[in-house]
């Protein structure tokens, strides 16, 4: 490829529950590719807006909960200044709008390498049991509630302490009906319904990061173990593992789904060596740039998928490949704020 | 007003308030208004300033000013 | 010297979390007619608040729905679901385009006679049918949807005295994977209560069970839920042909299709989620020719479908009464329009729009109703153009429940206009005065003096 592509990311929220945008943009950058990089944020202090070196460019955009129209119409005023090549959205809350008005954006000249809507609605947290039983996979036993009054009487093999779980984001354990009431409140509030209950299952959290080519191929993926969790479940540090099952549960997930882009496999193993698939988010992880530093660089995979390339399949990664995340205080200077703030660009 | 002249004010309608950090966004005509009280002006001349420049009568033109001024006010800003 | 354009000042803080300006960008742009009609001149000429609906939406929809199924299936009927919007004016588009009737009252029942449907196109839900609606039902041959065993008793015993075979079918409740279960209409079909009730009917040989009925719910919009409801109804219908040699002869699976509202606490718009049309045709049809019934011999589907059909076809067009600020600071407005005639803005989050443009900027508002009640909200905080007293606005999308479920609280209930399809405005329902209600008190005589009032 030498013609110079501008892609356009979000997620820029670099914070202590991070987005994926910025791991993205520096794997970006780490390839050979030729990029223009326009950042796409929905707050005024995503940090991504403000690291040197990193965006080209930012622009706010409206909340996807805001619909589809004043979504497009600002994406098509980016696009009319900016020529965007190809868009890659990073949060589960805006994924639905980018795959439901993929012909649209088509249309405008913007690529992009997201599931159909179908995966992307099979895969739902809610989903979940359907899921596994369909593709012959483990998972905890879990449901989906529309209503508070449900958790009176959750089904039998569901015990404290359980996961609740918010529709998009955000998952709490609980160890008493107190707590769970609290949350299924935040959440909803927060999400919309339903809201998920999950079993916890004891074990080592273990995840894998892939990329899958649409015709069932795996054209990347790095398993890993989170060494450091975060209260709020995310990882601080993480180690790529040689694990050879992970790998043949995700190659048979993509085969039999046939998936597009990016995803991330949570699953928790066992003392006896079982797995439990306990969520797939349907795009790259905040954790992408171990992937990068073990040997694959997802996002450029993507890019390149996106532009329509083939992407020959990367088999190897390096193992004993640790991340840990830290923060750092950037200087910024208000003017650059009152920018973002009054004109929504930067 | 000697409030409003420790506030640093762009020509964007961008006021950023140093003792408490806080920032603010206002409009044109805002920002217009703000200008005056830092001339000293009294709220008729606002109304009469506002009334000579824009399309508004009086009475409209009175009770928006109350009600910025209330604003303000609760923004600890005059 | 031309004036320059004046726009009120503002002044906003920046509060992280909360939408920007940018955000939230999506203005709410006026919509100052309705089928070309401006929606001034109908408040001119009849009085704010007052409802409108358009006789070629009603239309428009109903044909994409037919369409919809009927490319996919052979044999489909809708029947119009009274209680959604029962004025006889709505109702007899609805049969004019072929639409049986679907009541749950004796009143509804009334109705439907009186905009002359023909008797065995009526088909009689619910839980409460009398005695005297049951005699009426059975003598005119309509189809009865019987909903618990103590109706099937009354309906034997009267099979008895009238000398008359019954047309029924029974309501079956059943697990769709749909939240709330509504489990009390009906007979539930996984403990067998429903083949309980078939047997109990079949084997007194003087009913004819001609159709199997479920209404999952409301608002579902699960479209796999109406395939499982399907395959449940399906079952029923052979154990039905094994054990009686007894045709079904119709499959009803209710009403429940979501309209483009949006429900409170949904995270994105409706109108970028609910399923359409298509979408339902797509999973019901495909669960009706994927099982097998009997002889080969597909029923008929029949479709209850209410808010999804007449939703969209009403309008709400009020008056701003005043402006407030809260004592937070936040921005408030009082509308003539209360939850008394918008019962439905408990659970939707209506899309409001200014009658003409009024300002470019706009502030997160709350809209409250007139009445003297703290719960009466129509929109919690929605980023609304700043309107002015005596401005106008119109709510979109309340053609469903409202003018059924409306209250006669503190204020009369408005008018209920309909533009037809030349755009010609009729009345179709007056808003009410104090005759009205005149008309229905009785004072009894010992307080009819007048009185002088004590003090
Ligand atoms: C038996 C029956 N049929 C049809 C309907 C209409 O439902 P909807 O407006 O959800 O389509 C209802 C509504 O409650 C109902 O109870």
């Amino acid at each position: 490829m030498n013609k110079k592509l501008t892609i356009a990311v979000t997620g820029l929220n670099n914070i202590d529950s991070p987005g994926p945008g910025v791991p993205v943009i520096r794997g970006i950058k780490d390839s050979n590719l030729d990029v223009r990089i326009i950042g796409l944020a929905y707050e005024n202090l995503e940090p991504g807006i403000y690291m040197p070196g990193l965006v080209d460019k930012t622009y706010l955009m409206p909340y996807p909960s805001t619909g589809s129209e004043a979504f497009l119409e600002r994406l098509s005023y980016i696009h009319s200044k900016e020529k965007i090549d190809v868009v890659i959205p990073n949060f589960d809350s805006e994924l639905y709008l980018f795959i439901k008005f993929d012909d649209e954006l088509k249309k405008m000249g913007i690529r992009t390498f997201l599931p159909t809507l179908e995966q992307f609605e099979e895969r739902h947290k809610s989903n979940l049991p359907e899921f596994a039983e369909k593709y012959d996979i483990k998972v905890p036993e879990s449901i989906a509630l529309t209503s508070i009054k449900d958790l009176n009487d959750l089904p039998k093999p569901l015990v404290f302490p359980y996961w609740i779980k918010g529709k998009f984001y955000e998952a709490f354990k609980v160890t008493d009906s107190s707590q769970a009431k609290y949350y299924f409140n935040k959440l909803s509030a927060k999400w919309g319904l339903p809201v998920v209950i999950q079993q916890s299952i004891y074990g080592t959290e273990v995840n894998v990061i892939a990329l899958g080519d649409g015709e069932g191929n795996t054209v990347a993926a790095v398993p890993m173990r989170k060494q450091y969790i975060t209260d709020k479940g995310k990882a601080w540090g993480g180690i790529t593992i040689e694990d050879e099952r992970m790998l043949e549960i995700t190659r048979h997930i993509i085969k039999s789904t046939k998936w597009r882009g990016g995803m991330e496999l949570e699953m928790i193993k066992t003392e006896d060596g079982e797995y439990y698939l306990i969520e797939i988010n349907p795009r790259i992880p905040a954790w992408v740039y171990l992937a990068v530093g073990a040997g694959q660089n997802i996002p450029e995979m993507l890019c390149k998928l996106a532009m329509g390339e083939t992407v020959k399949p990367i088999n190897t990664y390096k193992n004993g490949v640790m991340f840990i995340r830290y923060s750092w205080d950037l200087i910024g200077d208000i003017s650059d704020f009152e920018k973002i703030v009054i004109f929504g660009e930067l | 007003m000697s409030k409003l002249n420790s506030l640093a004010i762009s020509d964007n309608g961008f006021i950023f308030k140093p003792s408490t950090g806080e920032s603010f966004t206002t409009n044109e005509l805002g920002l217009h208004i703000i200008h005056l009280l830092k001339e000293n002006k009294s709220t008729n001349e606002i109304i009469t300033e506002i009334t000579r420049e824009f399309e508004i009568d009086k009475l409209t033109a009175s009770r928006d000013l109350d009600e910025f001024l209330d604003l303000l006010k609760r923004e600890n800003m005059v | 010297m031309n004036k320059k354009i004046y726009e009120r000042p503002i002044l906003r803080k920046v509060v992280e979390g909360m939408p920007n300006k940018f955000g939230s960008m999506k203005r709410i742009r006026p919509i100052n007619t309705i089928d070309n009609v401006l929606i001034d001149d109908i408040i001119d000429s009849y009085g704010s608040p007052v409802f409108i609906l358009s006789e070629k939406t009603i239309r428009d929809t109903y044909k994409s729905a037919y369409r919809a199924f009927s490319n996919r299936y052979p044999k489909v009927q809708f029947a119009w679901s009274y209680k959604t919007n029962y004025l006889d004016a709505v109702c007899r588009i609805f049969h004019s385009e072929g639409s049986w009737a679907e009541v749950v009252s004796g009143f509804e029942y009334e109705k439907a006679l009186a905009n002359h449907v023909p008797c065995n196109k009526i088909i009689f839900n619910g839980p409460d049918k009398s005695k005297n609606d049951l005699v009426k039902a059975i003598q005119n041959k309509s189809l009865i949807h019987i909903d618990h065993f103590d109706e099937l008793y009354t309906i034997i015993q009267l099979t008895d005295e009238l000398n008359e075979r019954p047309q029924v079918a029974i309501r079956v409740n059943m697990d769709t994977g749909i939240y709330p279960q509504w489990d009390r209409f009906g007979f539930n079909y996984e403990n067998g209560e429903a083949w309980n009730a078939i047997n109990r009917i079949l084997t007194n040989s003087k009913i004819d069970l001609i159709g199997l009925h479920t209404h999952i719910g409301t608002y579902i919009t699960v479209s796999k839920a109406y395939a499982i409801a399907i395959e449940k109804l399906a079952s029923l219908a052979n154990k039905t042909f094994e054990r009686f040699k007894t045709t079904i002869k119709y499959i009803d699976v209710g009403g429940g299709f979501a309209s483009q509202n949006t429900l409170q606490g949904a995270y994105l718009p409706a109108t970028d989620t609910t399923p359409s049309f298509d979408d339902y045709a797509h999973a019901i049809t495909t669960a009706l020719t994927s099982v097998n019934f009997p002889n080969n011999e597909v029923p008929t589907l029949i479709l209850e479908t209410g808010r999804a059909l007449i939703d969209e076809a009403g309008w709400l067009a009020g008056t701003v009464l005043a402006n407030k600020r809260l004592a937070d600071g936040h921005r408030a407005m009082v509308l003539d329009v209360g939850v008394n005639i918008m019962f439905t803005a408990f659970w939707y989050d209506y899309e409001i729009h200014p009658v003409n443009e009024s300002s470019f900027q706009s502030e997160p508002t709350t809209m409250y109703g007139p009445l003297c009640m703290n719960i009466d909200v129509i929109r919690k905080n929605i980023d609304f153009p700043l309107l002015n007293k005596d401005d106008r606005f119109v709510i979109k999308r309340v053609g469903a429940y409202t003018m059924t479920q409306w209250m006669q609280f503190i204020t009369y209930r408005p008018n209920v206009v309909l533009i037809d399809e030349k755009g010609k405005l009729h009345l179709i329902r007056k808003g009410e005065d104090k005759e009205v209600f005149r008309k229905q008190e009785i004072v009894p005589k010992h307080l009819l003096e007048k009185a002088e009032l004590k003090n």
